[in-house]
């Protein structure tokens, strides 16, 4: 197992009364594909948006390689080398992709002024990197001019440019097309090949059942299973799993209610 | 029988990219500018032939030119806060404050240069102060800086009485002539205007604070989430305005070397309507700042324009209206929204 990456222990976020988040103990290692799935309002965006420090746990420690994190934010977040693909991909839409690519991290020099000419031109490789296949958008094309997937990229590229240690990625296959989602995929094994890590987190079990080796399932706001590939077996069991969560005396039991 | 899989039209011609030239890129990049520009030549242009006499003969030119850079002080750091996504509607009295001061020091027997210090950090502090309220109370900007606005000008009208202040002994003087003679034939104060349209637009397009008011504008989570530090970001648009208007004051202060009480009070839709007549939208995350320059430059022509062309003062109030409701359905013609 390789060392132990970031770790959040007994995290918890709550609304007034409401907790969406209660105590979760939950860690990825260097180099580990950790799938994270669970019902809608089970708690996962709330998670990720805790580790990208876009909102601050209720309470609960934060540890990054080993060392407990004192003022956790947003940039903090990306400075420990993690690196959100949020669901909504957090892009500027009016702005241009290289724009996009560098934003809060733009290559400046003197005095602050940007290296437009070494953006632009990192700019491109990182859209070849992913795989931008129209050729008609250079990387001043304006974000709102692209497609889903295409914005995909964009959020993607952003992630890998700054060579983060962990990526986590909020659904990032929903609404993109086949070709698309294989993109993703291989975008995953690209990253897992360099030596580092994914938190892929997905509505959709065999996507995440193919791309992950080691699982966590979020219920109602605490985790419910933990476990490998290997314990798992196939997604049918995964499935089987979280339909035994959401319905604890099984589906026939809602029929034979009514 | 199974239909073959196989691409209906191979030879179909495949979308390719343009060809990406510079001048390409010039053309997208100041698009909103170019407009304005052209409003602005079609404009001079109804102003010639209506009224050749005056305007092929530079007078007209040189008079403009003395208001202008106090236009364009504050034009181009409102482009500022309009594309992080607010409105400054207190700059007219943070003007006046910042001219206060400066008066008020030199009045005292300080160094012009010195009072020029005093009333810059005054603008600055004063901009603090309405960002500061802005943001951390998240109060609507509209609102909050128009009640700025009259509690700073009432706070200078009761102070001073409504009473001026002279300060003509500045005639003269070597900082008299620095930003208040003339220089190659122009106005002094517009080669001071222009250092600063410049260094707002290198601020604005090729720095890393350009860059972030730009995204805090177009998508402040998306922002905040890339760690961005968004109130930070908005505070500062206010603070640079706050510096635009004392520069404003000093220069408006120094063409009469008189301070007035109400010194500011008419810049502050004329230089709204610049704004937005130079092609920054409202809705924020774009913006241009030679658009606002041009902008200026067409709302300070149309008044002497309209009465060198023989008609009435009553007439200036319609063709200002008149010109930014043109100016706006061209923009909105000429650009593509993406939000």
């Amino acid at each position: 197992m390789g060392e132990r990456l970031i770790e959040l222990r007994n995290i918890a976020k709550s609304y007034g009364r409401v907790f969406a988040v209660g105590g979760v103990n939950f860690h990825v290692d260097r180099g580990e594909v950790v799938g994270l799935i669970g019902d809608n309002g089970a708690g996962k965006s709330t998670l990720i948006k805790i580790l990208a420090g876009a909102i601050r746990p209720t309470s609960g420690e934060i540890l990054v390689r080993g060392k407990v994190e004192a003022n956790w934010n947003a940039a903090r977040s990306r400075d420990a080398g993690i690196e959100t693909v949020f669901q909504d991909r957090a892009l500027a839409v009016q702005q241009t992709i290289v724009r996009n690519i560098f934003m809060g991290r733009e290559i400046a020099g003197w005095l602050g002024l940007l290296d437009q000419a070494r953006e632009r031109h990192e700019a491109e490789r990182l859209m070849r990197e992913i795989g931008f296949t129209s050729e008609i958008f250079t990387p001043d094309s304006i974000v709102g001019q692209l497609s889903g997937g295409e914005r995909q990229g964009v959020a993607l590229a952003r992630a890998i440019y700054n060579k983060a240690d962990l990526i986590v990625m909020d659904e990032p296959t929903t609404a993109l097309s086949l070709t698309e989602t294989e993109k993703v995929f291989r975008f995953v094994r690209t990253v897992r090949a360099g030596g580092r890590s994914v938190l892929f987190i997905g509505h959709n079990i065999h996507h995440v059942h193919d791309i992950a080796e080691r699982f966590v399932v979020m219920d109602r706001g605490t985790v419910a299973l933990q476990a490998t590939k290997a314990e798992v077996g196939s997604a049918e069991r995964l499935i089987g799993f979280m339909e035994k969560l959401a319905h604890p005396k099984g589906i026939d039991s809602l029929e034979s209610a009514q | 029988m199974s239909a073959s899989l196989e691409p209906v039209d191979a030879r179909s011609q495949k979308v390719t990219r343009p060809p990406d030239g510079g001048l390409r890129r010039f053309l997208d990049a100041n698009r909103a500018a170019l407009g304005t520009f052209a409003v602005f030549i079609v404009m001079m242009a109804i102003f010639a032939i209506a009224s050749p006499i005056v305007f092929l003969h530079w007078p007209i030119y040189n008079s403009v030119l003395v208001t202008l850079p106090v236009a364009l002080c504050l034009v181009v750091p409102l482009v500022f806060v309009v594309t992080v996504g607010e409105i400054d509607l207190s700059f007219p009295a943070t003007m006046g404050f910042s001219a206060w001061i400066f008066a008020l020091l030199v009045q005292a027997g300080f160094s012009p240069f010195l009072a020029i210090l005093g009333a810059l950090a005054t603008g600055m502090l004063l901009g603090y102060c309405v960002g500061a309220l802005v943001v951390t109370a998240s109060l609507s900007s509209l609102i909050a800086t128009l009640g700025m606005n009259y509690m700073l000008r009432g706070f200078i009208m009761i102070v001073t009485q409504g009473k001026s202040i002279a300060l003509l002994d500045l005639q003269d003087t070597f900082a008299g002539n620095l930003f208040s003679g003339d220089f190659l034939g122009f106005p002094v104060q517009m080669f001071w205007a222009l250092g600063f349209v410049a260094f707002a637009g290198l601020l604005f397009n090729r720095h890393r604070f350009g860059a972030r008011v730009h995204a805090v504008g177009d998508h402040p989570d998306s922002a905040a989430q890339m760690g961005i530090n968004v109130n930070r970001i908005r505070i500062a648009t206010f603070v640079f305005m706050g510096l635009g208007a004392a520069l404003a004051g000093v220069f408006s202060t120094m063409i009469n070397f008189t301070w007035w009480p109400t010194t500011g009070d008419g810049y502050l839709l004329p230089a709204i309507a610049s704004v937005f007549v130079g092609g920054t939208p409202t809705w924020g995350g774009i913006g241009t700042i030679t658009g606002g320059a041009i902008g200026a430059l067409i709302v300070s022509f149309i008044q002497s324009g309209i009465v060198a062309a023989g008609l009435s003062g009553f007439y200036v109030q319609f063709f200002n209206g008149l010109i930014i409701i043109l100016a706006l359905l061209g923009h909105r013609w000429n650009q593509k929204r993406y939000r």
